[in-house]
């Protein structure tokens, strides 16, 4: 306690009984980052903003949701146009929605281009696969609570999935609707599970981000920190990067929030959920379309379940799945050029998603789901073999081929 | 080195945009392959500086009261929303009072009283299968959220009620049913709403059914997003200020980042 980096007394002596502040000057202040990270690093610090945004104006919103048939619609409604502006509340929540959904497929694709799922952030890679299955059952309970069309349609075709499994399906789906149809109790525990969720996602994002700082954040050139002069603290480097960050997001969040709020929504989530009319195609929200494609594309129904939970079950052993040594796409350029088609192979999914399941499509989903596949399950472990990747450079602060000017760097470091 | 770290923002930049047009290409050739293609007009309250016109709402809702409603319900609109299309309290009282509602009395009886501003619009029907019987098995939907229930719903609404022709001769039109070029399946339920003087407007304004449809379809935008101004002004302070916050940022960070080499 004699070598106290507090001055003030107060935190000097919670520090002693309660080292927070030395966990906080550590993990936020003096974490070294590579120097060297681009925008795409952004990403990640945008995903907590964007679950925490999620939970705040999704408190608010369950103060004046009515989780019950007769009422939910109407007190979304409510919340619209009578709740002091609950408009807008709803408006980030279900925009947010989307947003978390664009943030962290950039943030899985920055992973993927640059190989942050290598040894040795395999459990943080995993941690965060983890991570996106809660956010989406959290994410397909929380469209069915304003008790539209849409939400009752997706309810029912979703739920039903789990009929496909043998002997037990039947039941599985009796079990999960609480009944022998998506009704009351199905929303109720759907609005429970969906307050719940978030925070479990909290929890395991607690979790990715202890692994994050175990061995800190991957870089562009994918080779390991040799020491200070190629890290630089986070702050204030990448606070105010990660601010200025925050600033462009909010400026495309808040142009759809207040100009384009229901541009990624359904119309038909504004008609009430009707049993009895089905509405002439069900789609799912735009962040599932792709998996919803690659469950159509398979004839079987039973098939079609176990790829479309193939799809994510695929990356969760990625990281075995590469076996090459070398990291960051800049120095495998056949790797890189598959990136690029793995990344149009998944818009092109997500866009046939939205086709109806007919013709031309459904060729169409089944060559882009066999890719997928092939993409992970044939090429990730084959490409080490037949690549030649570029050679890699010495370390972060020394620029490939010039070498010098690490000196300066350096000073830079002193200096502050 | 900073030539080419530059030149990487641009190119992710780039990256990124490409990503979003071809998101936005997709969304938008989901919707056209969809759709009838409906007349596109120019509304008043598109656009991001987009206002309601108030004439015309309250030309609407006269369209709403004296056409409309023997069928459509607006049940999420209460009679005090009105004030937003420029009545005072003594109109909107006399408004609601001309509807009734069920209540019931300190003898608990069920009696009937004037409906007051705090009442949500009375609906035409008691109930959803009474709506049905008296319109013939079609159910005449609720008019309250129909400009946001319906892809690309203000140029729907106006082409629906403006689209009644004759039916090609190859066409069978059941009993109860009329044929209108717009709707899905070309035969709807209900019969064409819209005539030339079919009200009486109080400005003068000549009451042809493009203009009715017009007038209505402003009301009803309106009713569905009844917080449409507020919130587009509302987001344009919000911008403004985020592209001062982020600009300022900006500048910190590159000033911050200085004296950082070989990055």
């Amino acid at each position: 306690m004699s070598k106290s980096k507090f001055k003030n007394p107060v935190v000097k002596w919670i520090d002693h009984r309660l080292p927070i502040f030395s966990f906080m000057d550590h993990e936020l202040n003096h974490y070294p980052t590579p120097k060297n990270l681009n925008y795409f690093w952004n990403f990640g610090s945008l995903a907590g903003f964007a679950l925490v945004t999620m939970i705040i104006s999704g408190i608010v919103l369950s103060m004046n949701y009515t989780a019950h048939v007769d009422y939910a619609f109407d007190s979304v409604e409510r919340i619209m146009r009578d709740v002091n502006h609950g408009w807008l509340i709803r408006y980030i929540h279900m925009n947010g929605a989307s947003f978390f959904f664009i943030v962290v497929y950039i943030h899985i694709f920055r992973g993927l281009y640059y190989g942050s799922y290598k040894a040795p952030r395999e459990l943080l890679w995993i941690l965060g696969v983890l991570i996106l299955l809660l956010m989406m059952a959290t994410a397909f309970m929380g469209y069915v609570l304003p008790w539209g069309q849409m939400s009752f349609w997706g309810a029912t075709v979703i739920t039903n999935l789990f009929s496909a499994i043998p002997f037990v399906g039947e039941s599985i789906v009796t079990w999960l609707w609480g009944g022998f149809s998506v009704d009351n109790s199905t929303l109720n525990r759907f609005f429970s599970l969906h307050f719940v969720l978030p925070f479990v996602i909290v929890g395991v994002v607690i979790l990715h981000l202890v692994a994050l700082h175990r061995f800190g954040s991957n870089n562009p050139i994918g080779i390991d920190v040799r020491g200070t002069q190629d890290t630089l603290p986070f702050h204030p480097y990448y606070t105010i990067k990660d601010l200025f960050g925050l600033g462009i997001f909010l400026t495309f969040f808040s142009s759809a929030v207040f100009f384009f709020p229901n541009f990624m929504g359904h119309p038909d989530n504004y008609i009430e959920a009707n049993p009895m009319v089905t509405p002439a195609h069900i789609v799912p929200e735009w962040y599932f379309l792709p998996f919803y494609a690659i469950l159509r594309a398979i004839p079987d129904k039973l098939g079609g379940v176990l790829f479309m939970f193939g799809a994510i079950a695929v990356l969760f052993i990625l990281p075995w799945l590469d076996r090459s040594p070398i990291r960051s796409s800049q120095f495998r350029p056949i790797f890189k050029f598959f990136f690029w088609v793995l990344l149009l192979d998944c818009i092109l999914l997500g866009y046939l998603g939205a086709m109806p399941a007919e013709g031309i499509y459904v060729i169409l989903s089944r060559i882009a789901t066999a890719y997928y596949f092939f993409h992970f399950l044939v090429l990730f472990p084959l490409l080490p073999y037949i690549e030649k990747t570029k050679p890699l450079p010495i370390s972060i602060a020394e620029p490939i081929l010039s070498g010098g000017a690490t000196a300066s760097a350096f000073a830079v470091r002193e200096k502050k | 080195m900073n030539n080419s770290s530059s030149n990487f923002l641009l190119v992710n930049i780039l990256k990124l945009f490409l990503f979003l047009i071809i998101f936005f290409i997709s969304k938008t050739s989901i919707a056209a392959s969809e759709k009838i293609v409906y007349p596109q007009l120019d509304w008043s309250f598109s656009g991001i500086l987009g206002t309601f016109d108030r004439a015309s709402q309250q030309r609407g809702l006269q369209v709403y009261k004296e056409v409309c409603s023997g069928c459509h319900g607006m049940r999420l609109l209460a009679y005090r929303n009105l004030k937003a299309l420029g009545y005072n309290e003594d109109e909107i009282k006399a408004f609601a009072a001309e509807n009734s509602v069920n209540t019931i009395n300190d003898d608990g009886e069920v009696v009937e009283r004037p409906a007051r501003p705090s009442d949500r619009f009375v609906s035409p029907y008691p109930n959803d299968k009474a709506a049905r019987a008296a319109n013939g098995g079609a159910y005449p939907p609720d008019l309250s959220l129909i400009v946001k229930a319906r892809p690309d719903g203000a140029n729907y609404l106006h082409a629906l009620l403006t689209g009644y022709v004759d039916a090609p001769a190859e066409k069978k039109v059941p009993d109860g049913m009329y044929y209108n070029k717009y709707y899905s399946g070309k035969l709807i339920g209900m019969p064409q709403p819209l005539y030339d003087d079919g009200v009486e407007y109080a400005d003068g304004t000549k009451a042809t059914p493009d203009q009715m449809a017009k007038d209505v379809t402003a009301f009803l935008a309106w009713a569905s997003e009844p917080e449409m101004e507020e919130r587009k002004q509302l987001g344009i302070t919000v911008i403004l200020f985020l592209l001062v916050l982020t600009t300022l940022s900006y500048f910190a960070m590159k000033q911050i980042w200085a004296p950082v080499k070989n990055r």
